[in-house]
């Protein structure tokens, strides 16, 4: 026997540090700061959480992290942990909590990430993969760059095509006041950039930056009963993972995206055509591609077409990371564009889908490697 | 600029090297005398790299080391303007690909031409045997 939890829980508040270099602060320093937002969102005191979340800072691996954000917070959760599972971990964490919640395990959680590798160490990034350095394979980008040339290789994708995807969040980005980097960008410009990992250029790839973002889940029930202001219920969830490494993944242009946005459909009871704005993990710009490929947005082989002329930028059919994503607000891994889903579905973003009543979220982390997917609505 | 003289006092960048253990050794061995070899199953007849103690596909640990033919296709390859490790930092531009095996397995390479970005996908190679910091490695030329 399934039970359907579509709407059982919210996502009750939202909380984050600002964006960009933010030298001298710790990573439990700004997990507290983004909680302590979070549960004031919320209107709630932190004594009333009693389940703790958390996704390692991608730049360092720490043993027992999420018990140092237990402490950092005064927090004895009866639930929770860290979650490895790169830039799907958050709203990995978001559907554990909802479960959690509903199989009574615990009654609020506070799910939360920080990390500090623009003023800290980037090396994570640019580390070689796997077992070879000696053939000059280096840094993550260059994994998904080979990617990305596959899909033009194989579907005609152009680096025009790209470029949509970079100007649209750009956009975006450049009219949302806490973004890290607010200077559109023209697709002239893009084409006209020099390659660094061929195909990709600079503007291919997400940002660098520091900073926290977490958020509080309890169930559409306890929310109405604690007066919580703008709850958004949690619609859809799905996961899935490819997992082998890009030289061992048997099939490059698609992903188990597919799998995890047909589980998040099917719990929602929703279709495509019932999403008003999206909020797709854009950590280099082929993701977003093949996201609205897998995820039935577009044809496999034609999201050239669905994303060119303005498509996926606000006024357009699908609006797609209207705070900017990882690409321009900032790059943090994921829990920036579950906030704007928040925002959007609560008619408070700063480019605000007007009328939009679903927004899905999708989270990705490695290299594609895995994939989780949020429908929210209202 | 740099000039020779900077060069020349600079240390010679080392790359890190390959985790070469007890089941990787043969692998690492044979490319050091030329050779590509990967791994094949015997219980359920799948061929694979890089070395592992399990199929990955049937779980077992009943394989034997095979002789590639040297015969490839490209799968897809980048080109870096920009070095992530000093010791590719003369190197630039360079490519590196994905290629698949006749035999099944895929493995990460460098293509030896001239201009990558005239490379097409699917497009068949040719086995190279090459040297980096004192191991073999395989690269791949176009058929």
């Amino acid at each position: 026997m399934t039970t359907n939890l579509s709407g059982k829980s919210v996502i009750a508040g939202i909380g984050a540090t600002k964006f960009g270099a933010l030298p001298g602060r710790s990573t439990i320093s700004m997990n507290v700061e983004a909680i302590r937002k979070a549960l004031k969102d919320a209107g709630i005191e932190k004594d009333a959480v009693n389940a703790l979340f958390v996704k390692c800072p991608t730049s360092k691996f720490e043993l027992m992290y999420g018990q140092k954000i237990a402490e950092a917070t005064g927090l004895q959760p009866k639930i929770g942990g860290v979650w490895d599972q790169g830039g799907a971990s958050n709203t990995m964490m978001i559907s554990y909590a909802v479960m959690a919640i509903e199989a009574g395990q615990c009654d609020i959680a506070v799910v939360t990430f920080a990390d500090n590798p623009k003023t800290g160490s980037a090396a994570s990034y640019s580390r070689p993969r796997g077992d070879d350095a000696l053939y000059g394979w280096f840094a993550t980008l260059s994994s998904y760059a080979m990617i990305a040339r596959r899909h033009m290789g194989e579907l005609g994708t152009r680096r025009e095509d790209l470029g949509a995807v970079a100007v649209a969040s750009r956009r975006h980005g450049a009219q949302n006041p806490n973004a890290q980097l607010r200077k559109a960008l023209t697709l002239d410009e893009y084409m006209g950039l020099p390659p660094m990992v061929a195909p990709f250029c600079r503007d291919d790839c997400a940002l660098v930056s520091d900073g926290a973002g977490a958020v509080v889940v309890m169930s559409a029930e306890r929310a109405r009963k604690m007066g919580v202001k703008k709850p958004v219920p949690i619609l859809g969830f799905g996961h899935g993972q490819t997992s082998w490494e890009v030289a061992q993944r048997p099939d490059l242009t698609s992903t188990q995206a597919k799998v995890a946005a047909e589980t998040a459909f099917k719990m929602a009871g929703l279709s495509r055509k019932d999403i008003d704005v999206a909020q797709i993990y854009d950590c280099f710009t082929i993701t977003v591609l093949m996201t609205l490929e897998d995820y039935g947005f577009a044809k496999r082989g034609q999201v050239g077409d669905f994303v060119k002329g303005g498509n996926i930028e606000i006024g357009g059919q699908l609006p797609v990371n209207t705070s900017g994503g990882l690409l321009s607000e900032t790059g943090m891994p994921g829990m920036q564009l579950i906030h704007e889903g928040v925002r959007q579905m609560r008619g408070d973003a700063t480019l605000q889908v007007k009328g939009a009543k679903h927004c899905i979220v999708s989270n990705q982390g490695g290299v594609m490697h895995t994939h989780a997917s949020l429908i929210l609505g209202q | 600029m740099t000039t020779d003289v900077q060069t020349a006092a600079k240390p010679k960048a080392t790359l890190p090297d390959p985790d070469i253990n007890e089941v990787s050794k043969p692998y690492w061995d044979a490319l050091a005398k030329g050779k590509l070899m990967f791994q094949h199953c015997r219980q359920c007849g799948n061929n694979w790299l890089p070395a592992r103690g399990e199929c990955p596909k049937c779980l077992e640990s009943d394989w034997a080391w095979h002789d590639a033919s040297g015969k490839a296709k490209l799968i897809s390859w980048v080109v870096f303007h920009r070095a992530f490790h000093p010791a590719f930092e003369d190197r630039l531009p360079y490519n590196v690909a994905v290629v698949e095996l006749a035999e099944g397995p895929r493995m990460i390479t460098n293509v030896v031409i001239d201009d990558a970005e005239k490379l097409v996908i699917d497009q068949p190679l040719t086995f190279v045997p090459a040297e980096e910091q004192g191991h073999g490695i395989a690269r791949f030329k176009p058929a």
